[in-house]
């Protein structure tokens, strides 16, 4: 081979060696080109906010599945309330448990009577002592009630189910559309046969008209509850799904079950204890006009009532609230999929979604802002202890007192102070933010409840008279 | 000779179908308008658009627009800052790599903190004249003054 024909093989080589890799490179970046084009397409559409109707919705359609097939986002976010994730100072933790008959789940919540036995004191004599979990997220409403030992120690009236269950259309159903007269044969009824009638923990209905997605209030309790705290504020009438503004609606769709409330009567009606307002005083002073009681307190005998997570009450007492800040703000905020803009169902602790929930209004890094809101929850519980030890020695000392025999008027009233002490203290036990709702309200409450405590002992050892008068 | 032709005729189609689709993503993505002063660019992927709702609202709105305080002053310097920018939000915005609360970062809070005393000069130095270790300390104008361009 001579040295030119060489070269020019090499030549032809180099040549189609650039010739390939130009080819390459201009199918490369038409690949690119088109996957950004695509890409760009499809941010346009969904920043037109389409909404296909797959499905025909109506007042009656209970099953959200089916309601996510026409928002399969806010659907795919309402799964995953299945989550088990704990923050410092709650969240649920996923425990095995052997399955058994009565009881088929294979996983449960850590129970809380075991973290801190004191709360078996409080409760003694009442089904709280006996099962107390930390509670899971929406997805387990309904097994977790259905489930607990509270079942087998304790006969529940059907009332449970309008917080435990998907109610609306079950109140439809059983007041011949009229859900006030459901609601009422429904509170009526044993909790298994009411058990029977409903199939979903809280759904899509629960909060939204099905024809124009608006939220509304669908639960009775809080409908008249609300009623009677506005007529307290001197408005009357107040019709909630008339008179409320969208934003005040993000608040009140959650209020429907996150306050405290009480079985009124022989007819088990859900009633919401706010006709003389939201404040713990204002609560328990309404409690006292009834002489309602939950239970008698096995060790003391003194009235008590049990105190059950009013985050709607003391998210009122905060400045959150007086800011404006409503509970979807920062437990369902707004998020990004794609260029749309949806609220997040996937309805969890504020600590585990800080950048959509605290960093939208406070401009400090997630660490800053995870710190405050642990200090304000440290405090809250470290009060919490000593309000807890604080009736603790109340309750041993009027137990005391009773075993030596005595049935004087001294034991009455610091029975009655037992039961102030203690429904303050489980009003921030049962609360799920640890304090951060409104914390100064809190640690105001908290120290109440140790006073109270402190006026039971000083009572039995003869200093004060009556409890009543002194509580004022 | 007829390779050759035929080589040519694959490299050329090739290369054109890259450029046309180029140039025809750049036309639909608007891509133009990032070479300009509209402050309605800044919200074509609709990220900003809080912050471009918060601007409409206040009180710079009638003096200054995203540029003014987004980029640097001078020619170069304003479009290399519009190149650097923009490269990685649409970086961020195709792959979504992305948090839904945006912060500024450093590099921008510093090119808009000069913009303020570029504009401000004389209540700047009013304040800092006196008080040479205030610019020591590097007091930025939005620590108190945070809801001038938009809130967010």
């Amino acid at each position: 081979m001579s040295e030119e024909k060489q070269n020019e093989k090499s030549g032809g080589k180099r040549r189609s060696l650039l010739f390939f890799g130009l080819v390459g490179l201009a199918v490369g970046a038409t690949v690119l080109g088109l996957a950004l084009l695509v890409n760009i397409f499809q941010r346009k559409q969904e920043a037109r906010n389409p909404f296909f109707r797959v499905v025909e919705l109506t007042d009656d359609t209970v099953d959200p599945s089916v309601w996510g097939k026409n928002f399969p986002l806010q659907y795919d976010d309402y799964l995953k309330t299945t989550d088990q994730v704990r923050t410092r100072y709650g969240g649920s933790e996923a425990e095995p448990r052997t399955p058994t008959q009565a009881d088929p789940r294979s996983i449960v919540a850590q129970s809380r009577l075991e973290e801190d036995p004191r709360l078996k004191t409080m409760w003694a004599g009442y089904a709280f002592s006996k099962d107390f979990r930390e509670e899971r997220g929406h997805a387990y409403m309904l097994d977790d009630q259905t489930f607990t030992e509270r079942q087998q120690v304790a006969k529940q009236p059907g009332t449970c189910i309008n917080c435990h269950a998907s109610a609306y259309v079950a109140y439809k159903q059983l007041g011949g559309g009229d859900i006030i007269k459901g609601f009422e044969a429904l509170n009526k009824m044993p909790y298994f046969e009411a058990r029977k009638i409903v199939t979903h923990p809280v759904a899509c209905i629960d909060c939204h008209d099905s024809q124009t997605m608006q939220l509304r209030v669908t639960r009775p309790a809080f409908i008249e509850g609300i009623r009677a705290l506005k007529a307290s504020q001197g408005i009357q009438n107040y019709d909630v799904n008339k008179q409320a503004t969208r934003q005040e609606m993000r608040a009140f769709v959650c209020g429907q079950c996150h306050d405290e409330y009480h079985f009124s009567g022989p007819e088990k009606r859900l009633v919401y204890p706010w006709a003389k307002g939201l404040l713990v005083e204002n609560i328990l002073a309404f409690y006292d006009e009834q002489k309602f009681k939950d239970w008698e307190h096995a060790q003391t005998g003194a009235p008590v009532l049990k105190a059950q997570h009013p985050e709607f009450e003391m998210w009122n007492q905060g400045i959150h609230a007086r800011s404006g800040v409503v509970c979807a703000d920062c437990h369902m905020p707004y998020k990004r999929e794609g260029a749309l803009k949806i609220s997040d169902h996937h309805v969890r602790s504020p600590l585990l979604n800080i950048n959509r929930a605290c960093q939208t209004c406070h401009k400090w890094s997630e660490d800053e802002l995870k710190a405050r809101v642990e200090t304000i929850q440290l405090r809250t519980h470290n009060l919490r202890n000593l309000a807890m030890d604080a009736l603790i020695d109340l309750i041993n000392d009027i137990k005391a007192a009773r075993d030596a025999g005595r049935t004087d008027s001294a034991v009455v009233t610091a029975q009655d102070f037992q039961r102030r002490a203690q429904f303050y203290v489980d009003f921030i036990e049962s609360e799920n933010s640890t304090g951060f709702h409104a914390p100064q309200e809190a640690a105001r409450i908290l120290g109440e409840s140790i006073n109270f405590s402190r006026k039971g002992q000083v009572a039995l050892r003869g200093g004060i008279q009556s409890a009543s008068e002194q509580a004022k | 000779m007829k390779a050759r032709l035929a080589s040519g005729i694959i490299l050329g189609v090739a290369l054109g179908m890259a450029v046309g689709v180029g140039a025809y993503t750049f036309v639909y993505a608007r891509g133009y308008s990032y070479m300009t002063d509209n402050a309605e660019a800044c919200v074509n992927c609709h990220v900003m658009q809080d912050q471009f709702s918060g601007w409409l609202k206040s009180s710079h709105r009638a003096v200054a627009v995203c540029n003014d305080c987004h980029t640097p002053p001078g020619l170069v310097a304003k479009y290399a800052t519009k190149a650097r920018n923009g490269f990685w939000h649409s970086y961020y915005f195709t792959t979504g790599w992305f948090e839904d609360n945006i912060h500024i970062t450093q590099r921008g809070a510093e090119v808009a903190e000069q913009a303020c005393r570029k504009c401000h000069q004389e209540i700047v130095q009013a304040i800092e004249g006196p008080h040479p270790e205030a610019k020591d300390a590097q007091t930025s104008c939005i620590r108190c003054h945070r809801s001038v361009g938009h809130l967010h």
